[in-house]
């Protein structure tokens, strides 16, 4: 559903206009920026920037401090791994290495076919059936590597 | 006639196959012809038996099947399911099983019994009695019954609730501020989420009643973005709270107003620190501030806040209710009530378990949690999050008490306790602990920002055999710097992890590789 370049600048006017008045405004912009055109461009910055009467180095700022935003558009599906200690403890490791060698990327990284986007996590609260992993929002239990190829394959052919 | 099935709609029971169990279900009554009334509840909490199925008995009683998963769906229907016929998968009333009948569940007597969203399921089940009771009393009413219930702030740090609400209650301004740290990112804890999605109600509830004490007329939920399933229902239950009255301009026709917003984090684990959680809810970058002033005094937009955690609002609710004395009646020394705690990593019964403090580790662990799911001794375990120290089995004896878990240089947390077994290389753990940092260290402090980075060299060193005993010593060094030197807990207790591994289990660090 990412809409395209064209479609930007009215996207994100009226995403400002949703969000004048509003207590505290930025990361709910920037999250309904990111839904709605898939990544944050140095663009949107500058005129979020000049909506809230920030600098854009503010802006910036606060767009790379957060893992979850993005500067660059994602593959069709964002595939988290989580990386923390409950799915440690189920060997989630072997999990992530799978992700890793089927994907052929490392963490942020996009699959050559523009698929899927490699993300880690730290902690999904699904840690009593570990090791999990989140395709968009759509969430895995026990996902040993061959349950995470199956899953994959299933996406692909969505 | 129209059989009533009760299945979790829970983000772990939907990750276990939760809703292709709900779709099978459907599909097999209507191929016999069957009415049946699906609704999704939030989970019992027992995560090893879900996709858990319950059905309404000609008696009225709900009759457990678990674990279902779609492909069990068409011979559990032959065999008689709609009947709650018997069956292998059968378990009976979820309350008779000794997992769930041995537990004291206060905060989450609701959780996977009501619809999550509907208002009426709530008040049938004594929801907003407690709410009711705080419209008829004054604010150092509310406050004073919240005091002596003893509860201590479920987040981590354990801090008298009642104190944090009469700081704000004594502060003069027109405009103050309640809000609920939702950003559960310690590994090992997902009760927040699940009461979230379980039973959002009782969070609003106990939102409004310290909005009430307080004299607070705005709350926000700040949620961690990877819960999207639990943004789903607080949304619904606060559009829901709000037809009814429970929230808006004039809460219960009491001519007092109090709004409630959800605001979504963006991936970031010091938010979990409420400085942090505060310079993000105003749009900024989440670096922690310097105390003081307390939030209680300059909070959110500078102005008095509450903030509290999911469980600690959570628990307000039965205490207006019951009043506080029924609250403090359970628990142990100056640990009063209960915890949700949270059996997670490496244990056969994986899941939430709400007892009284007092409970010790290896009973959790062994009867309830029933040992390693691999079947290997259970080596270490992680109590309270990334930032909790590792326990040996030797400690396993220590209740759950925050007073006994701080005598042993450990923390009670959030309640989650990750399980490991024998596999477990505890030098890689420590490794993690310290990489964990670097990735969500603030920066605004030099121990955790730098003291991280240079903490994964020196285990990275360890491993590699080089100076092992020189880079030992090095290591406890740094862990001191961080934790007298560093602003907050991220980088103040990510010591506590690592100097446990080096501690009990010696042999991981000296073992040539």
């Amino acid at each position: 559903m990412v809409a395209t370049e064209l479609d930007n600048d009215a996207n994100l006017e009226r995403i400002l206009a949703e969000h004048a008045g509003m207590e505290g405004p930025l990361l709910p912009i920037l999250h309904a920026v990111q839904d709605t055109v898939g990544h944050i461009s140095p663009a949107h910055v500058a005129r979020i920037a000049m909506a809230l009467n920030l600098s854009r180095a503010e802006v910036h700022g606060v767009v790379s401090f957060y893992h979850y935003f993005r500067q660059h558009e994602p593959g069709r599906h964002v595939v988290h791994v989580c990386r923390a200690e409950a799915c440690q403890a189920m060997h989630g490791e072997k999990t992530e290495q799978h992700a890793r060698r089927e994907l052929g990327v490392d963490y942020g990284g996009t699959s050559s076919d523009g698929l899927f986007t490699l993300e880690a996590a730290y902690c999904l609260g699904n840690c009593a059936a570990a090791p999990t992993v989140m395709v968009d929002e759509k969430l895995y239990g026990r996902v040993t590597p061959e349950r995470l190829a199956a899953i994959l394959a299933d996406w692909r052919n969505r | 006639m129209t059989v009533r099935i009760y299945i979790s709609r829970d983000a772990s029971a939907q990750a276990l196959g939760a809703d292709e169990t709900a779709t099978a279900l459907q599909i097999a009554a209507a191929s016999k012809r069957t009415s049946i009334t699906l609704t999704r509840v939030g989970s019992r909490g027992m995560v090893w038996l879900e996709p858990l199925v319950e059905v309404e008995s000609a008696n009225g009683q709900r009759i457990a099947y678990g674990t279902v998963t779609a492909e069990d769906v068409p011979g559990l229907v032959t065999a008689g399911l709609f009947d709650t016929a018997p069956h292998p998968l059968r378990l009976g009333r979820v309350e008779d099983l000794p997992w769930f009948a041995q537990q004291e569940r206060l905060t989450f007597a609701r959780v996977g019994v009501i619809d999550p969203v509907s208002v009426d399921d709530y008040v049938a089940h004594g929801g907003f009695a407690g709410l009711k009771r705080a419209l008829g009393l004054s604010g150092a009413e509310i406050v004073d019954e919240v005091l002596e219930s003893g509860l201590r702030g479920r987040g981590g740090a354990a801090f008298p609730t009642g104190i944090k609400w009469r700081t704000v209650l004594e502060q003069h301004s027109p405009q103050k501020y309640v809000v609920c740290n939702a950003d559960e990112g310690d590994s090992g804890t997902f009760s927040d989420r699940m009461l979230m999605e379980g039973d959002p109600l009782c969070l609003i509830e106990g939102m409004s009643i310290a909005g009430l004490a307080v004299g607070a007329t705005k709350g926000y939920i700040y949620l961690r973005c990877e819960y999207p399933h639990a943004g789903h229902a607080l949304r619904e239950a606060i559009a829901a709270a709000r037809v009814r009255g429970y929230l808006g301009p004039d809460v219960c026709g009491s001519g007092k107003a109090f709004e409630l917003e959800v605001r979504m984090g963006a991936g970031a684990y010091i938010c979990g620190e409420e400085t942090a959680l505060l310079e993000s809810l105003e749009g900024k970058r989440a670096e922690v501030r310097y105390r003081p002033p307390l939030p209680a005094i300059k909070g959110l937009f500078g102005e008095p806040t509450i903030i509290n955690n999911v469980i600690s609002f959570g628990s307000v609710p039965i205490i207006l209710e019951r009043g506080a004395a029924y609250y403090r009646d359970f628990g142990m020394g100056r640990s009063r009530g209960t915890l949700p705690i949270q059996l997670a990593g490496n244990l056969k019964r994986g899941g939430l378990v709400e007892k009284a403090f007092g409970v010790t580790l290896r009973e959790l662990l062994y009867d309830f949690g029933g040992g390693s799911a691999s079947g290997r001794p259970i080596r270490a375990v992680q109590v309270g999050g990334p930032l909790g120290a590792y326990l040996p089995e030797s400690q396993f004896d220590t209740p759950l008490d925050y007073e006994a878990f701080t005598a042993i240089g450990a923390l009670v947390g959030h309640g989650g306790i990750v399980a490991f077994d024998d596999t477990v290389d505890m030098a890689r753990m420590a490794r993690y602990a310290m990489e964990f940092c670097a990735v969500e260290s603030c920066g605004k402090c030099t121990p955790c920002r730098i003291g991280s980075t240079r903490g994964v060299e020196v285990i990275d060193r360890i491993l590699q055999g080089v100076e092992k005993q020189a880079n030992l010593v090095r290591l406890e060094s740094l862990c001191e710097t961080m934790q007298h030197g560093s602003l907050c807990g991220l980088g103040g207790m990510t010591p506590f992890p690592v100097m446990s591994a080096v501690k009990h289990f010696p042999g991981d660090f000296s073992r040539d590789r």
